[in-house]
């Protein structure tokens, strides 16, 4: 097995986490947003679409943190700096 | 056809021994730019107030949606901002809408367009804050709520930039991506419901960067500062 191979599996694994724990959290806390999102339009019904703006850029800045694990892993997949040390 | 998503070198040429490198998105961005100038040189070209024309009417819709976007995030009279903050929504929202056009793709995708709008974010933070606030007001906003928390204020400064770039370019590239590995995987017709999803993840997005622009310059700055620099105009 040589160094190529154990930098190139390590890196797939490493993805893998990367993109799955960095997904989990956003997740949980957008669900969250949603659920008081919907909770408070049901009681007040006439301020909905102020809290839908708020929703949406909350979500979208929510959503960043996981697409910046999106970014590591896709660095880690398709642009990887270590394997410059072993390929010549 | 991953492959496809990255930026892709279009020619390169040799200026003084340095190698000059141009992408796709610097030829798309250039495009729209041009196109944006030309659309607005015409658009304006002869305004009158007794009679305005339809194209002058359209005109003056979009800047006053403009002005009361940003009037219902933050309650303070926008004029001073309204043609900055309205530049970026624009041109921002045509740079994320143009990959709908084939053979196209998203100038936002690469990281350095994003990179150099987060710079123009950047001085004009602090070229607004000193123009508004003064100098002392704006100095001030560093050691607040103590002296021990300037490098921590210092070190958000850069983080909050460096976000925002970020969060625009994984953003339009995810889009990218996802629709190009349903293309590889599918076939031609499964990608279009996502295409639709992706345009409003593109409005989104524009729409937050422009947002986060003007809500990153107010927020060192009192309204009274504000409305007092731009009471010799608009009223």
């Amino acid at each position: 097995m040589d160094s190529m191979t154990i930098i190139i599996a390590v890196s797939i694994i490493t993805a893998g986490l990367t993109i799955s724990i960095g997904g989990y959290g956003p997740s949980r806390g957008e669900a969250d947003a949603l659920t008081k999102a919907i909770e408070t339009i049901g009681r007040q019904p006439e301020s909905a679409n102020e809290i839908t703006r708020l929703l949406f850029v909350g979500m979208a800045m929510v959503e960043s943190v996981a697409i910046y694990s999106l970014v590591i892993a896709l660095i880690i997949l398709f642009a990887n700096p270590l394997l410059s040390y072993v390929v010549k | 056809m991953i492959n496809q998503v990255f930026p892709e070198v279009v020619l390169t040429f040799e200026i003084m021994g340095m190698e000059v490198i141009v992408t796709d998105t610097v030829v798309t961005t250039w495009g729209i730019m041009m196109v944006l100038a030309l659309l607005s040189f015409f658009i304006t070209k002869n305004l009158s107030v007794s009679n305005p024309s339809k194209r002058q009417l359209l005109a003056e819709r979009v800047v006053i949606a403009i002005r009361d976007t940003l009037q219902t995030s933050v309650r303070i009279m926008p004029w001073a901002l309204v043609p900055f903050i309205g530049t970026i929504w624009i041109f921002v929202g045509v740079m994320n809408l143009v990959s709908l056009i084939p053979y196209f793709h998203n100038p936002t995708r690469d990281l350095s367009t994003t990179a150099a709008l987060a710079v123009i974010t950047f001085f004009s933070i602090h070229y607004y804050g000193i123009r508004f606030g003064g100098l002392r007001n704006y100095l001030k906003r560093y050691i607040e709520p103590s002296v021990f928390l300037l490098p921590f204020n210092l070190f958000g400064e850069f983080s909050r930039i460096f976000a925002m770039a970020i969060r625009l370019f994984g953003n339009m590239l995810s889009w990218e991506l996802i629709i190009a590995i349903l293309i590889a995987l599918a076939g031609l017709l499964v990608p279009v419901p996502l295409i639709l999803l992706s345009i409003v993840g593109d409005l989104l997005h524009a729409y937050l960067f422009g947002l986060l622009t003007y809500i990153f310059i107010i927020g060192g700055l009192q309204a009274e500062h504000i409305e007092s620099s731009q009471e010799n105009k608009h009223g």
